[in-house]
């Protein structure tokens, strides 16, 4: 197996689940109503806790550093995550719609690698499929109820929609280094296969809210953030993530 | 008198006029939605408590994190708060047994005494 494109690979998985459980957990105590914030605060700390598993596999396989130093003390320029989780949170509407098309993405990822040739994924797979489960009802019940909420509702889901594709079809941009050798080997399927797969899994609960999902051969996706490169607002979220961190970076926690 | 709150346990307690009457639009305003937890299979839904949502899905979702989070759960149910029938506070008499009536009150029968006897006595 090559080792060099699956850690590129773990990653890229694990730094989005990280930076979006971080920008999540910016919602905690400031949700709408208690019962949600408690909710989106929960699976924020789900999200971590996948970057986590993500990290230690590197670690413990393939021979990295510590899942807390690899995760607060790389430069920017070293992190592989999307552009869509570095976004600021905005308003409720974003972060809901960005919940809702990153986890579906999320969730086809990690059903993908139920028939994984690498077995860690394989165990991975199988511990985070209820879970993401969970995260993806609270979404689609959402998208449901907020565009079936009025007029001014339905435009901010539409807006927030029209905000967020682009940069959701990031999440998918292929690795021009690993991409064959990931698929050769049955890692996974590739980037290009779980993009379609996750259209067709976004489609029919945007249809069934009425949202208008943009023609895809329009949708230009925001690639980038898998080269570390990134927008100004990663730098900010990452030096208030690790300021603790950093105050002692031989403390033992 | 069943819109003064929007709250039907509120309603329930019969606090006489207080103002305006409040007019519950569907969709407009949340609803209480009462939850029943299920341990393991087969177990009873017990009672647990409530959560205010915008509709049944959301009402299983926020259910799913206020009560099944830390104890073990295998289900749950929500029903809307306004579709249970209780009886009035005040007719709570109607549940007074009668002096004459405690053998009621038995829950099973007393052989402790009996299977000590039957022990000494081998």
């Amino acid at each position: 197996m090559n080792n060099a494109a699956l850690t590129d690979l773990i990653i890229k998985m694990a730094d989005d689940e990280l930076i979006q459980g971080h920008r999540n957990s910016e919602w905690t105590g400031l949700g709408p109503v208690m019962e949600e914030d408690i909710a989106f605060s929960s699976m924020a700390q789900d999200k971590i806790g996948h970057a986590w598993a993500l990290y230690r596999m590197l670690h413990e396989e393939l021979g990295g550093r510590g899942p807390a130093t690899f995760a607060f003390v790389r430069p920017e320029n070293e992190l592989k995550s999307s552009h869509l989780v570095e976004m600021p949170n905005g308003e409720y509407d974003f972060s809901l719609m960005r919940h809702f098309l990153f986890d579906l993405a999320e969730s086809v990822r990690y059903e993908s690698l139920q028939d994984s040739s690498y077995e860690p994924f394989r165990l991975l797979s199988k511990k985070v499929k209820g879970e993401l489960k969970y995260h993806t009802l609270h979404a689609n019940a959402w998208i449901m109820q907020l565009s079936r909420a009025g007029e001014e509702s339905y435009d901010r889901m539409q807006q927030a929609l029209d905000q967020t594709i682009a940069l959701a079809a990031g999440i998918f941009e292929p690795s021009q280094l690993y991409e064959e050798a990931l698929i050769e080997d049955k890692v996974y399927p590739g980037e290009t296969a779980l993009y379609h797969r996750w259209l067709d899994r976004i489609y029919p609960v945007l249809v069934k809210a009425s949202l208008n999902l943009p023609e895809i051969s329009a949708i230009v996706p925001v690639y980038g953030g898998r080269h570390g490169l990134h927008t100004p607002h990663l730098q900010s979220l990452l030096r208030e993530m690790s300021e603790v961190f950093n105050l002692d970076t031989e403390a033992s926690w | 008198m069943s819109n003064d709150s929007l709250d039907p346990r509120v309603n329930r307690l019969k606090l006489g006029p207080a103002g305006e009457v409040v007019k519950v639009e569907e969709g407009e305003n949340w609803n209480i939605y009462e939850v029943f937890h299920q341990e393991k299979r087969g177990a009873h839904h017990e009672h647990v408590g409530c959560v205010h949502a915008p509709d049944p899905q959301l009402a299983l979702v926020f259910a799913k994190e206020q009560f099944a989070r830390r104890k073990k759960c295998v289900n749950l149910w929500v029903v809307k708060s306004a579709d249970i029938l209780a009886f009035d506070v005040e007719d709570e008499d109607m549940f007074a047994n009668n002096m004459e009536k405690t053998y009621r009150d038995a829950s099973g029968f007393k052989v402790m005494e009996k299977i000590n006897k039957f022990k000494q006595s081998k």
